[in-house]
């Protein structure tokens, strides 16, 4: 029973993880809060349904248009339109200028489509799969081994290419990435076209669990927000460990206190990290800076 | 330099200037023949009420709170249970002095975080009190919600009635704003304003954060509270989806899309939110989509908020700048 | 009467040691210059005093109390007033407004408050105070609109308006003109023999320091090297060292 919980929790952790690393990259390297953040996977979704479903569009075919199309609308075009006229404004603009653009892709989607929740193939065979007592699925498997994948894969990119590293240097400190002769707008757009990829590929991990619905975002940006705040704003490791928590917090106390409540304990758990240990468990601590 | 001359706010002026909102607020109950368009009116001064209190919190004093609905709902709820065994008239109070306690707890983690951080806080406080709201059934009615909530009497006065239900609305707004006003106007204003322009220098003049933040909390929570109570009643029946998250964000749209830190802000916030969908309503359902875009137009162009709108019609008009309503 | 003592006084940022242990004691209306090299810790003790920061040891004493962990507002009621080595303001509040603020918080209770008590008083108060340090035209303007060296007069303006005791300078001179500079030592000069308030302030002119103050304090990597009348600082030789590296 408990391993079972286990995977189930790491799975739905994972997807957290992976929502919630473009999250943070876009807090740091530009100060947005993505309160859209959970669209930005509800959107994608839809595509591929209308893309692999609707048009017929082989499955591999409608997965790279998906990616390209939710880059350049999510990523690019958000970025140019939203983020660059509001950055400078503060944070709160952007804080409810996300909230709109939330408020608005739930709507259209309502209307432009349906609001009824809609069928998604899983990649892999849902059959149960059998270890010792416990019963899980091949999907679990297939998340964490993917987002494991994308999460390595972003992490040697930031770590081991030039243009990684200059990413983190605006995510980390823009004084110092400007001396270093680094385009901060330019490494921006970069974070928000990462982060409009990777919420693309989450979308298809999450929704043969979720079912696609235009408002399947709203639970999941929540949870990626919270992940990155347990975890920490930095870069992948606090991302990926605020993720794995929440999905294990949440499978367990759904299991083993009450499913009513499940949204609970993970808020209370983020509410305790953030008094008292606001940076997040692997965050750094922001320098206290007025001079 | 402009040569835009300043108008003053007299104490006269001032009080031309409130009878006269007062008037708009309560001119649909007289005026208007469609029961739909005064209960928009209604819902108008509510939602005024409401974001006013998000105002105060943010700004004025540079908080932030996404748990407006979630005090809504306490205030709601406090009056739909109780009206029947108690009276409206303690219900009502008392939703909005339990908003104001719980407001005050609210506030403690702004001693020790800010942006985000305070914002996911105050989000997880509404989502709790949803659970909450949605789970204890025996009490709330879950999921049910509360049926028949009954509107007031006093004595011989009976608020049954939309239009006489909406006087009352509009009443208990405007004397709330009056408070607000000379609130905001006193030293108080002044130190939320300090701590919204400048926390550290505040602290090191003598501004304690504690006494101040903790206040704009629960008073900005209590206009919320006795905002829910009016709600109750206006719409009969209440259930936990009206106060969800969603709803706290709206009220943050209306400050920040009337102007924040402006007292006329959540007024004008709160007849955009309102009314804009309803000049929209030809485009059906399309009307959130356009509002939600005409928000990020706002913002991108009017940093400020729509009260800017005003500002420069105030100065077309009367060749005057708009007056300062609060310094 | 001893005014100020610190004793120990040690701060850490992580590792970094930004204070080592600093003794310093002030006399009552003494004008004590600190100075030091750049990143030697003098703001960081200012701050340490006011309770912008926690200490991490030792023990700060104002007037034989214990104010170690007071917290910024507690030590400003107390009579400890700063200002800040940039201009710390509300940039979107008027001169007049940032000034009234200064005062309010000590006076009366927070009922008060809401019911403005001295609101008057304290504005004509802070009219006087404008046209002292000569910025009386600009009451009206928003702080953010003031030049560099108006708003480094107003951070001083804001601090005398609740008549602190002890009066912390953060190098009240960087970055101003000289005629400015002039201006502003005349405006210690005559602030000091009208009230008879105690100053400490961080300089890095020099000839200021060697003029203005009569006992100066030298810090270096947070340690307390020298402390004495201009001229034995002149001569010593640590504080040379520590100067020119020699
Ligand atoms: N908030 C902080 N976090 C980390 N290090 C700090 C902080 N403030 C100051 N420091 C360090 O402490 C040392 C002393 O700084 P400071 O007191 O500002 O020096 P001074 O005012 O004498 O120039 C410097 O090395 C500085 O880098
Ligand atoms: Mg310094």
């Amino acid at each position: 029973m408990i391993l079972q919980l286990f995977i189930k929790g790491l799975s739905l952790g994972a997807v957290y993880a992976l929502i919630a690393i473009g999250f943070s990259l876009l807090w740091q390297t530009s100060r947005t809060i993505n309160f859209a953040q959970g669209e930005f996977v509800t959107l994608p979704a839809f595509l591929m349904v209308l893309l692999a479903l609707v048009f017929k569009i082989p499955f591999a075919l409608a997965l790279i248009l998906t990616i390209i199309i939710s880059g350049l609308l999510l990523g690019y075009l958000m970025n140019r339109v939203l983020d660059r006229p509001l950055i400078e404004k503060g944070v709160l603009p952007l804080v409810v200028a996300t909230i709109a653009l939330g408020f608005m892709i739930r709507d259209s989607l309502i209307i432009s489509w349906t609001p009824e929740a809609l069928y998604f193939p899983s990649l892999v065979p849902k059959k149960p799969l059998h270890l010792g007592d416990a019963t899980f699925s091949a999907v679990d498997l297939w998340n964490i081994f993917v987002a494991t994948l994308i999460i390595s894969g972003l992490h040697l990119f930031v770590k081991r290419t030039k243009t990684g590293k200059a990413l983190q240097a605006v995510s980390q400190n823009r004084d110092v990435a400007n001396i270093l002769g680094i385009n901060a707008s330019k490494m921006i757009l970069l974070a928000f076209l990462i982060n409009a990829v990777i919420a693309g590929f989450s979308s298809i991990l999450i929704a043969p669990i979720y079912m696609v619905k235009y408002d399947m975002g709203v639970e999941l940006g929540l949870k990626a927000f919270y992940a990155a705040i347990i975890g920490g704003f930095n870069q992948t490791r606090g991302a990926l460990l605020g993720g794995l928590l929440v999905g294990l917090i949440e499978t367990f106390t759904a299991a083993y206190i009450s499913t009513h409540y499940k949204g609970a304990f993970v808020l209370i758990v983020l509410m305790v990290v953030i008094v008292f240990k606001p940076e997040g468990l692997l965050g750094e601590k922001e320098l206290y800076e007025y001079r | 330099m402009n040569t835009v001359k300043a108008s003053k706010v007299t104490p006269l002026r001032a009080s031309i200037g409130w009878l006269c909102l007062l008037g708009i607020f309560v001119l649909p109950a007289f005026s208007v023949s469609s029961q739909y368009i005064l209960y928009l009116a209604s819902l108008t001064c509510i939602y005024t009420l409401t974001a006013a209190g998000l105002n105060l919190i943010l700004g004025y004093a540079g908080q932030i709170s996404l748990a407006q609905a979630a005090f809504m709902g306490i205030g709601a709820y406090t009056v739909a249970l109780l009206s029947t065994k108690l009276s409206f008239w303690v219900a009502l109070p008392l939703g909005g002095g339990i908003a104001f306690v719980l407001g005050l707890v609210l506030g403690f983690p702004s001693l020790k975080v800010k942006h985000h951080y305070l914002a996911m806080i105050t989000l997880g406080f509404n989502i709790i009190v949803y659970l909450i709201l949605m789970n204890e059934q025996e009490i709330t009615g879950g999921s049910y919600g509360v049926f028949n909530i009954p509107r007031p009497k006093a004595g011989p006065i009976d608020f049954t009635s939309n239009e006489s239900y909406h006087i009352l609305i509009a009443l208990v707004t405007c004397f709330i704003m009056l408070l607000t006003y000379w609130t905001l106007n006193s030293q108080w204003g002044r130190a939320f304003k300090g701590i919204r322009e400048n926390e550290l220098r505040a602290e090191m003049l003598g501004v304690s954060l504690r006494n101040y933040k903790l206040l704009a909390f629960a008073i900005g929570s209590a206009f919320a509270g006795i905002a829910g109570g009016l709600l109750a009643p206006l719409l009969g029946y209440i259930d936990p989806t009206i106060f969800n998250l969603g709803f706290s964000f709206q009220f943050l749209l209306m400050v920040i899309v009337g102007g924040s830190g402006r007292f006329e802000g959540p007024f004008i916030g709160a007849i955009i939110i309102t009314i804009f969908p309803e000049i929209f309503r030809v485009a059906e359902r399309l009307y959130f989509v356009i509002f939600a875009l005409a928000a990020m137009l706002i913002l991108i162009f009017m940093p400020k908020g729509a009260v800017t709108l005003w500002d420069w019609l105030f100065q077309t008009i009367t060749g005057r700048e708009a007056p300062k309503l609060t310094k | 009467m001893k005014i100020l003592e610190t004793s120990g006084l040690k701060k850490f940022f992580y590792r970094l040691q930004a204070l080592k242990g600093v003794d310093l004691h002030v006399e009552e209306g003494e004008l004590v210059g600190l100075i030091g090299p750049n990143g030697s810790g003098k703001t960081t003790l200012f701050d340490c005093i006011t309770g912008i920061l926690k200490p991490s040891g030792g023990k700060v004493y104002f007037k034989d109390k214990d104010i170690t962990n007071f917290k910024p507002d507690g030590s400003y009621k107390m009579g400890i007033g700063r200002t800040f080595q940039l201009a710390q303001l509300f940039p979107e509040m008027t001169v007049m407004e940032n000034m009234l603020l200064a005062i309010q918080e000590s006076q009366g209770s927070m009922l008060n408050r809401l019911f403005r008590i001295r609101e008057d008083d304290n504005r004509n108060k802070a009219l006087s105070l404008l046209e002292f340090l000569k910025i009386g035209h600009v009451r009206d303007e928003f702080a953010k609109n003031l030049s560099y060296g108006q708003q480094k007069l107003l951070d001083l303006g804001m601090v005398l308006m609740a008549d602190p005791e002890l009066i912390l300078l953060d190098e009240p001179l960087a970055g101003v003109n000289r005629s400015l500079a002039v201006e502003i030592v005349e405006r210690i000069r005559e602030l000091r023999k009208n009230c008879g308030c105690t100053f400490i302030i961080i300089e890095h002119d020099m000839k200021v320091v060697m003029d203005l103050c009569e006992r100066i304090v030298v810090l270096d990597y947070g340690e307390k090297i020298a402390e004495g009348t201009p001229e034995q600082i002149q001569n010593n030789e640590k504080v040379l060292s520590a100067y020119f590296g020699g």
